[in-house]
């Protein structure tokens, strides 16, 4: 029970901040979205321990996929969910066969490469995608039919909030079982796993899989809210910050992603009103204080402030 | 049809270096063989050779009469062949339940599960109760493996291996890097375990061998230069001369 008090709280807060921010849905929707691109880092980078800097191909994949679906096919919004989880999830795929043939640097750098193909592809592929100009034209009907896309973002928000909730629960069920568990072993020691007679390389590749899925969940959500898709899906940037949201928030733990993303977008959100030129600073400083205050995270903070106040010898005193 | 492990005329060269040459061995159930020499003797790659870590260059390793020196490392724990590292290498930040609920879930297939909890299920439950009270891990179940001593590290890496339910486990130095004080815990786990598991024992520590080990092979430049009886062995003026009794020239 205890654990459910954190997620808790956090969905209790988004939607406290509907009613309490009725000004700022778009970047609060911005927030909920970005937390379900983190979430799927979290399970391939926190859980399964592979170190990526190129989620934002499967992103990429999931937006332009749902965007086209909606201008071409059809344009009901859970169906382009769909649409994008499979794209990022075929990307994976693909990729994945790759790309988890690799460890260390040489993986991460070729997640980056199939980024970077990719968003050169997106680029060349001008009549399909629009190129530089973006993706546009995107039409999303109503959810269930029911519910419209408004001006002012009130749908998007509950929608986006709801599709956020929906992949949580699934993560915190899969991070759960078995196959979770046997995720946090090859994050542990890859050798072991195959001493116990794992297949780590096919392992890894599912757990790939199910990020890509939830990225192009992601993407496909930025897609039908903001009704357009730029080249900037696939940035570095986007999948570089995300990783290190994060890392504020603490890897390995789905509240985790939730906590570090929030805390980031709004440092920034807020640093950049005040200052335009100088807010990346702010973020630096962050970081650096979470990194060498609290390496685990800001999750792990309540532990570290009892840490400090309950006597630290109780805990060598019954190593012996 | 025999059973048990069966190695014939084992050789391993990487280039022109030569680590194992024509090795012989055999473990039948209930074995309680220790595989001793000095540094460099070729234990550990007569270890990785039958475990499939390394491919041999030559020779034949049977299991139950059928021939496995092709399959793959898990393709033999399937069939019922473990190792322990020689280097602890566990999942330290899980805890010792967790190290051990891991391999009877992957043992059982269970591991592309995605939709229950690891945790709950009574018979793989019950499986590592045993295991922990096997090894007199009961105080130390919830924690994370990486608050343990050494020596108690040592016993869950024996009762990871053990969760696998080998019919031939390999112990590759169980007693490395443990403070003598804590070497009975090793000694007397490995007196524990079940009786009709074969277990080769690659170990330095002599008095440790000479409690648990029924036979004893001498490796010596990656060869058998002899092999007997706990008391043969002790006996043999060439192995004191070149191992045992090293220092007295």
């Amino acid at each position: 029970m205890r654990n459910l008090i954190l997620p808790l709280a956090c969905l209790l807060a988004a939607v406290a901040a509907f009613f309490v921010f009725p000004y700022d849905l778009a970047f609060l929707t911005r927030i909920v979205i970005m937390i379900v691109f983190v979430l799927s880092i979290d399970l391939v980078l926190g859980y399964a321990g592979i170190p990526t800097l190129g989620q934002a191909a499967m992103y990429g994949s999931g937006a332009y996929a749902a965007g086209l679906f909606s201008i071409h096919v059809w344009g009901d919004p859970l169906a382009g969910l769909a649409v994008g989880a499979l794209a990022g999830a075929a990307i994976a795929a693909l990729s994945g066969l790759v790309v988890m043939r690799a460890r260390g640097l040489t993986l991460i750098m070729l997640t980056i490469a199939v980024a970077a193909i990719l968003h050169e592809l997106a680029n060349r592929a001008r009549g399909l995608t629009g190129g530089a100009d973006g993706l546009r034209g995107i039409r999303v009907d109503p959810v269930l039919g029911l519910f419209e896309f408004d001006f002012i973002g009130r749908t998007g928000y509950w929608y986006a909030l709801a599709v956020a909730v929906a992949v949580f629960v699934l993560l915190a069920v899969i991070v759960r079982s078995p196959f979770g568990l046997s995720l946090r072993g090859i994050h542990e020691s890859p050798a072991r796993m195959t001493a116990i007679g794992a297949s780590v390389y096919w392992r890894q590749i599912t757990a790939y899989v199910i990020g890509g899925a939830v990225a192009g969940i992601a993407g496909a959500l930025a897609a039908q809210i903001t009704q357009l898709v730029s080249l900037e899906v696939f940035a570095f940037a986007l999948s570089a910050e995300a990783v290190i949201m994060l890392i504020l928030g603490g890897t390995g733990r789905l509240t985790g992603a939730v906590i570090g993303t929030t805390l980031f977008m709004t440092v920034e959100h807020i640093a950049a009103a005040n200052d335009p030129f100088n807010w990346l600073f702010v973020i630096g400083a962050l970081v650096l204080a979470v990194v060498f205050f609290l390496p685990a995270g800001l999750i792990a903070l309540p532990r570290a402030l009892t840490g400090l106040i309950v006597d630290k010898g109780g805990r060598d005193a019954d190593r012996t | 049809m025999p059973t048990g492990l069966e190695v014939r005329g084992l050789s391993k060269r990487f280039g022109g270096l030569v680590v194992a040459e024509g090795i012989d061995l055999d473990l039948a159930p209930g074995a309680r063989t220790a595989l001793i020499g000095p540094n460099g003797a070729g234990k550990s790659t007569f270890a990785n050779l039958v475990t499939g870590i390394l491919r041999p260059s030559a020779g034949t390793i049977r299991f139950d009469g059928r021939d496995i020196g092709r399959l793959s490392e898990r393709q033999r724990v399937s069939l019922g062949i473990a190792k322990t590292f020689q280097i602890t290498n566990l999942f330290t930040r899980l805890t010792v339940r967790e190290n051990l609920r891991l391999p009877v879930l992957e043992r059982e297939g269970r591991c592309m599960r995605m939709f229950r909890p690891a945790q709950g299920d009574p018979e793989v439950e019950a499986e590592v109760d045993a295991l922990i009270r096997q090894f007199d891990l009961e105080p130390l179940a919830d924690r994370p493996v990486s608050d343990l001593a050494y020596g108690q590290q040592r016993l869950v890496e024996m009762a990871l291996t053990l969760a696998l339910r080998p019919r031939v486990l390999i112990l590759d130095e169980p007693a490395a890097g443990v403070p003598s004080s804590e070497t009975h815990l090793i000694t007397d786990a490995i007196e524990a375990l079940p009786g009709d598991l074969a277990v080769l024992i690659i170990e330095h520590d002599m008095e440790l061998v000479f409690r648990v080990a029924a036979s004893i092979v001498v490796l010596v430049n990656g060869r058998i230069l002899t092999e007997g009886t706990p008391d043969t062995i002790a006996a043999d003026p060439e192995v004191r001369r070149l191992y045992l009794g090293g220092e007295d020239g």
